[in-house]
């Protein structure tokens, strides 16, 4: 009988006095990939001298930047109860748009349109971000289509899109303020980093402490309800929606800086891993559960063991295979070290 | 079972039983759900088994039907030792449980739903004969439901007999009935009654699980109360009083009369809220309503009779078409949560799992969550002030949990809703919207709960009890009876429940009773429920005028 799994007599008749053992193991359930991350490291150690290296280190936490700032959004997405699967070409797009907008039309491989001054290339690309966030917003919200297909249909058309704008070759020659932040060094450590860890820090504060913040576990948890106790559940969706676009558009400027060209198939595929790293970071794909630091050590966990295959001289041929098998031996590690069901 | 329950017990077994269950013990960790429970019932009986949340009934359950093994006990149906662990089949032909929640198919039809799991042939299904063997199925037990509709179409009540249909099929004899009324109307219940009064003059026995000891009362022989997972006493229904009853399940000289106390005549003051001509096409008709602080006015309806699209409508779940709602003399605007909360209506959803709680999130975050505004400055919410205020909710309504930061989850039916209620108060209120605010808590949650309802309006607000249970509406200073969306008839203090049922079954009109030909199941529902409060009914007047106002629990 589903109605008795909660224990009955002893509940009731225990006293209410001892909340700290409960409020540890939650805070510890967070923590739960951090021993993960530390074995990485040994094995890391062990397979290779290059590893502990500040250069390594380094590449791989500014690698986890830009896939940390997808499932920044996507976390917030998933904790109140929507997906959008879209992100990985919004990180593709928007800036396609905006250098497509700003880049002069002769001189450079690629003709822009050189409508607008160079310095707006930042905010437009952040723009299109929360335009693509709106209009996923529009379909599931207002139109009351199914967000999976929605966004997945989206993910298709805007990668589409990307290779009609940009006649699917690579931009370089980017404009000085767009290639800034994905290239500067601030404090001998990429600013790409500081800015990403800051990023998860606003996020988490406002989860954690701002009154909209938690109505997202809210709304997450049961829509119905966070309607009836007076949260305006579409407005804060929608705002959600817009943001995880403007996270991803910014998660393109700095991998666009990082690497000094936008490519064709920027993003393509990374979706896959923005849900396990989520998923493994201990994020419900139902809603209302999971926390930022949670899926911040998700994406850490993914990038070490990249980084480790690749120093440990893994055929070429196999990562694909290897990937995807890590990745389910993550899921199931964190499943059983966190204790609880993911779902 | 375990090796004691396959010794014979040397007795021979009475063949009229159809199920004795002894010294059943079951375990959940340190948490003892059943200690040396027992319970006997008789062929063509219908017995009750009631008791709190936790009492172990929904334990037992599983024991008889084979969902959950016993740790020490035997189970007989029958004389014979119960089907071996694990083995379903042989389970559902001995016992089968109608639970709460509905165990259908929504998308396949009644006749899949039916054979479901055991559709006949062995290749491809016939599908005509497949709906003429449903089709006979379902007249043998006198159900009228087209076989081929899908069971989504169906209401609850079509639903519930399909689910009885279906496990009458497999042969069983002991048909387990978890709170089947719970989310039946009162023609439902008695649609529902007359059909298991017809299947147990076909010798099937039935085991009735409720809180609604109105309902045992009427439909049962013999009733076994649980308490604290151990058996209490089994005794005929007719030679058990209502307060003894409460007694047992309680454990405590329950004060029954204090239960059915009568409000005291409260002198009431300045209107608080006020509708005039607010109307909802479809659901209600134009209603004028003044409520008075210090005022508890019941809705009394019977499902979709509009009670409850009134109640959404002014905490702004739904928008009216017409008219307006005033708070204290200000405009709310309608349709809109925020404005409502904002203009100091509170409001306790009919359904807690569905619109009151979040389940996975802690005590401290539901009960605040209307709240969020008030616990720190710039739009934040402080953990320390967030759990410091659910703390003053917890002690201020007597909410057992291990402390705020527990999941909603784990709390029992009744503390969940207090929960619920907790949060419309949190922002004190002026006007307490409560849509059948004791729905599935047992009998002493429920009296706390109508106490703490009770009390907000004594503290100056006023409260708008949205319900058709009767038990609900007593505490009313006056009830409003709706029906087809109007208010048909007002009751101060005092009513009988004959009177009011009446009302809200539309009276005079014989059209609400479609199965009252048999001699009318109306009839000695309120008969058994006027009986049982007859004598302190005509008390409550001079109970009442006490001023029991600032001793209200």
């Amino acid at each position: 009988m589903i109605e008795t799994a909660s224990p009955p007599a002893t509940v009731a008749s225990r006293p209410p006095a001892s909340p700290a053992p409960r409020a540890a193991l939650a805070r510890w359930r967070d923590l739960s990939l951090v021993p993960v991350i530390f074995v990485l490291g040994v094995i890391g150690f062990i397979v290779s001298p290059a590893f502990l290296t500040q250069d390594n280190l380094i590449g791989v936490i500014q690698q986890s930047t830009e896939l940390g700032l997808l499932v920044l959004g996507e976390a917030l997405i998933l904790i109140s109860g929507r997906m959008d699967l879209s992100l990985e070409s919004t990180i593709g797009l928007a800036p396609v748009v905006a250098l497509w907008l700003v880049m002069p039309a002769h001189g450079a491989r690629f003709a822009g349109l050189g409508l607008l001054p160079a310095w707006t290339a930042v905010p437009l690309c952040l723009a299109v971000g929360a335009a693509i966030g709106a209009t996923n917003g529009f379909l599931i919200l207002k139109l009351r289509v199914n967000g999976f297909i929605a966004t997945l249909g989206m993910l298709t058309m805007l990668r589409g899109l990307q290779v009609g704008i940009s006649e699917g070759q690579s931009i370089g020659d980017v404009p000085a303020s767009f290639a800034y932040l994905g290239k500067a060094a601030w404090l001998g450590v990429p600013a790409a980093v500081w800015i990403c860890l800051a990023l998860f820090a606003a996020g988490g504060g406002v989860l954690g402490y701002l009154r909209h913040g938690r109505a997202l576990y809210a709304i997450g948890g049961n829509p119905e309800a966070a309607r009836a106790a007076g949260i305006r559940v579409d407005r804060l969706t929608w705002i959600v929606l817009a943001a995880g676009g403007v996270l991803a558009a910014f998660a393109g400027i700095l991998y666009t800086g990082h690497y000094g060209a936008v490519s064709a198939s920027q993003g393509n595929g990374w979706i896959f891993q923005v849900f396990a790293a989520a998923v493994i970071g201990g994020i419900s794909l139902k809603g209302g559960r999971g926390t930022l630091f949670g899926a911040l050590t998700g994406v850490l966990t993914l990038q070490l063991v990249i980084n480790v295959m690749t120093l440990g001289g893994v055929p070429p041929l196999w990562t694909q295979f290897l990937n995807g098998m890590i990745i389910i031996i993550a899921l199931v590690i964190s499943r059983f070290t966190s204790g609880e069901k993911q779902d | 079972m375990p090796p004691a329950a396959t010794a014979p017990t040397g007795v021979p077994p009475a063949a009229a039983e159809a199920v004795r269950a002894e010294g059943i013990v079951r375990r959940y960790g340190p948490t003892l759900a059943l200690d040396g429970a027992r319970l006997t019932v008789r062929a063509g009986e219908a017995h009750a088994l009631v008791g709190r949340n936790g009492a172990g009934k929904s334990t037992l359950v599983s024991v008889l039907t084979g969902m959950q093994r016993p740790d020490a006990g035997e189970v007989t149906f029958g004389g014979a030792p119960a089907p071996r662990w694990g083995d379903t089949a042989a389970w559902q032909r001995t016992a089968a449980c109608v639970h709460q929640k509905s165990m259908t198919v929504p998308d396949l039809t009644v006749a899949e739903n039916l054979y479901l799991g055991r559709l006949p042939g062995r290749r491809a299904i016939r599908w005509r004969a497949l709906r003429e063997r449903a089709r006979a199925l379902l007249a043998e037990y006198g159900v009228d439901v087209d076989p081929a509709a899908r069971i989504r179409e169906l209401g609850v009540e079509q639903r519930q007999f399909v689910e009885i249909a279906r496990a009458l099929s497999f042969g069983a004899r002991l048909i387990i009935l978890d709170e089947p009324t719970a989310r039946l109307d009162a023609g439902g219940i008695d649609r529902l009654f007359g059909k298991l009064r017809a299947l147990r003059a076909q010798g099937v026995a039935f085991l009735f699980i409720s809180h609604h000891l109105q309902e045992v009362y009427e439909l049962c022989d013999t009733v076994t109360v649980f308490r604290d997972a151990r058996h209490v006493l089994t005794a005929p229904v007719a030679d058990l009083a209502e307060d003894a009853l409460v007694e047992a399940m309680t454990g405590e000289r329950q004060a029954a009369v204090a239960r059915r106390r009568a409000p005291a005549a409260r002198a009431t003051g300045e209107p608080v809220l006020r509708t005039e001509r607010l109307a909802l096409a479809g659901h209600f008709a134009p209603l004028d309503l003044t409520v008075r602080a210090g005022e508890v006015v019941g809705l009394a309806g019977a499902t979709g009779s509009g009670n409850t699209a009134i109640g959404e409508t002014l905490v702004g779940l739904r928008a009216p078409d017409n008219g307006r709602i005033t708070v204290r003399g200000r405009v709310v605007r309608g349709g809109s949560v925020p404005h409502a909360l904002g203009a100091g209506i509170g409001y306790v959803p009919e359904d807690r799992h569905r619109e009151g709680l979040i389940a996975g999130r802690s005590v401290a975050e539901n009960a605040t969550l209307t709240v969020t505004d008030q616990l720190g400055p710039f739009g934040t919410v402080l953990p320390a002030r967030t759990r410091e205020f659910a703390r003053r909710m917890i002690t201020a309504l007597d909410i057992k949990a291990t402390g705020p930061g527990q999941p909603v989850s784990g709390l029992s039916g009744g503390n969940q809703q207090k929960v619920v209620i907790a949060r419309a108060l949190a922002r004190e209120p002026a006007v307490l919207v409560a849509v059948r605010p004791t729905n599935g808590v047992d009998v002493k949650s429920k009296d706390a709960l109508l106490g703490v309802v009770r009390a907000a309006a004594d503290g100056g607000s006023c409260a708008l009890i949205v319900s058709d249970e009767l038990d609900d509406l007593r505490i009313c200073d006056r009830v409003l009876a709706v029906f087809h969306g109007r208010v048909t008839a007002a009751f101060p203090a005092g009513w009988g429940d004959h009177e009011l049922v009446a009302a809200m079954e539309g009276a005079r009109g014989s059209e609400e009773t479609p199965h009252g030909s048999e001699e009318t199941p109306h009839g000695t529902r309120q008969a058994a429920g006027t009986a049982g409060t007859a004598g302190t009914e005509g008390t409550e007047g001079t109970e009442g005028t006490e001023g029991t106002e600032g001793t209200t629990p």
